[in-house]
């Protein structure tokens, strides 16, 4: 699996590093039951805090992406179909997000936003 | 998750110092720095937790066990390195080490022997002829060598090369892989913590200006820089300190987004520790 952390991006160092495993996951890359890396090493590799490895588990178990079992670690999980797709979606409102903030630096409004994305939308 | 040191409102003056509820929290398996700028209290609070000061009140508790009706115990599961050292001069490492040794239930030769031939200490070298970085290997290796819990070192990597600096640094990394454990060290060297410190604790003037996990802080803050004549009076309280010169200023804020909003063509980069250190401390003095 690789992971890359970004200096330069305004995303919180537990978001990008969170994104990186999900998407790892939907890629297939990690498949269910591959374990996680434990948090020290993993912190430790990457130059992150233990406490940013420890809520991006704690978020991946919350949102059904891997399971723990005390004392022995973080497992992937890929069992749930829908949660993929639920997922996938969550990765186009992101990308959205994104987009809308960019918007707002640059002062587009709405209404603009909206035009554009119907001219595009329509063009596929 | 459970804290491996509790220190609640602790209070303790001096004639020209004192501390003013100082209060903070260790949790497990975190590496905490604690820094400061020289006469912050680093020490003063270090000595403290360890009953080496008295205090007017607060209270410590360590493994959630009373600092002051346990200190027995508890000692003998903290592993100390203090700044000055306070080893005999005139002894060889092994005689040091055969009047520390006793003193702790928990005492292994074994570990004793291994950390001196990983940091390539002689034992039977004279203590007054080691130098600064031998003998803060020697104070790690005593720290080390009776299974601690908690390791507590006051600028254990000040006035050391940077080679044995990363040297002490992995050190650490070793020890808290065993998981369950602690380390607590101070320093004005932030450069170390943007390495190894998942918690951060920042101490000036002997009150504690924040408590944070580290990658929180760093992903909270942005160094912010454009032309001076953007700032007006009321975007400069969006910033913690402001510098400014002819060509422009530079400033370290948490209200980025409001900060984009009053003002065009800036530069936002993250910040260092070192930068969100000296903005806290300028900011306070305005």
């Amino acid at each position: 699996m690789k992971i890359l952390i970004s200096n330069a991006s305004d995303k919180p160092l537990y978001q990008q590093i969170k994104e990186q495993i999900i998407d790892a996951i939907l890629k297939g890359e990690l498949a269910e039951g591959d374990p996680l890396p434990s948090i020290r090493s993993f912190a430790n590799d990457i130059k992150v805090s233990v406490l940013t490895i420890r809520r991006v588990y704690d978020e991946l178990e919350q949102e059904g992406f891997t399971t723990s079992q005390v004392g022995i670690g973080t497992f992937v999980s890929t069992g749930n179909v829908e949660l993929l797709r639920d997922s996938k979606r969550h990765m186009v409102e992101k990308q959205m997000q994104e987009l809308i903030d960019t918007a707002k630096t640059l002062n587009i409004t709405k209404e603009e936003l909206n035009a554009m994305m119907d001219i595009l939308y329509e063009e596929d | 998750m459970d804290h491996i040191l509790e220190v609640t409102g602790l209070n303790n003056s001096y004639k020209d110092f004192s501390l003013t509820d100082v209060s903070f929290t260790l949790p497990e398996d975190c590496i905490t720095g604690f820094i400061g700028v020289n006469g912050a209290g680093k020490t003063t609070t270090i000595r403290t937790i360890l009953g080496l000061t008295h205090k007017t009140s607060g209270s410590i508790k360590i493994f959630g066990k009373d600092m002051e009706s346990n200190e027995q115990e508890l000692k003998n599961r903290i592993g100390i390195v203090l700044d000055e050292g306070y080893f005999y001069d005139e002894l060889t490492m092994d005689e040091m080490k055969s009047i520390i040794a006793p003193a702790y239930s928990g005492w292994s030769d074994k570990d004793y022997k291994e950390y001196l031939d990983r940091f390539s200490l002689n034992p039977r070298q004279k203590i007054a002829t080691l130098s600064r970085g031998m003998r803060m290997k020697f104070a790690l290796t005593l720290a080390l060598s009776h299974g601690a819990d908690l390791l507590i070192m006051d600028e254990p990597t000040s006035g050391l090369d940077p080679l044995i600096r990363s040297q002490l640094l992995e050190i650490m990394k070793d020890y808290m892989k065993q998981g369950g454990k602690g380390v607590f060290f101070s320093t004005h060297i932030t450069s170390d913590l943007d390495k190894i410190a998942d918690m951060l604790i920042l101490i000036h003037g002997g009150k504690i200006l924040f408590e944070q996990d580290r990658d929180i802080l760093l992903d909270n803050y942005r160094l912010v820089k454009g032309d001076s004549k953007a700032l007006n009076n009321e975007n400069k309280k969006l910033f913690l300190n402001i510098q400014t010169t002819d060509f422009g200023f530079a400033g370290v804020t948490d209200k980025l987004l409001e900060v984009q909003k009053s003002m065009s063509d800036i530069l936002v980069e993250r910040p260092t520790i070192e930068d969100i250190m000296l903005a806290y401390i300028e900011g306070g003095q305005k």
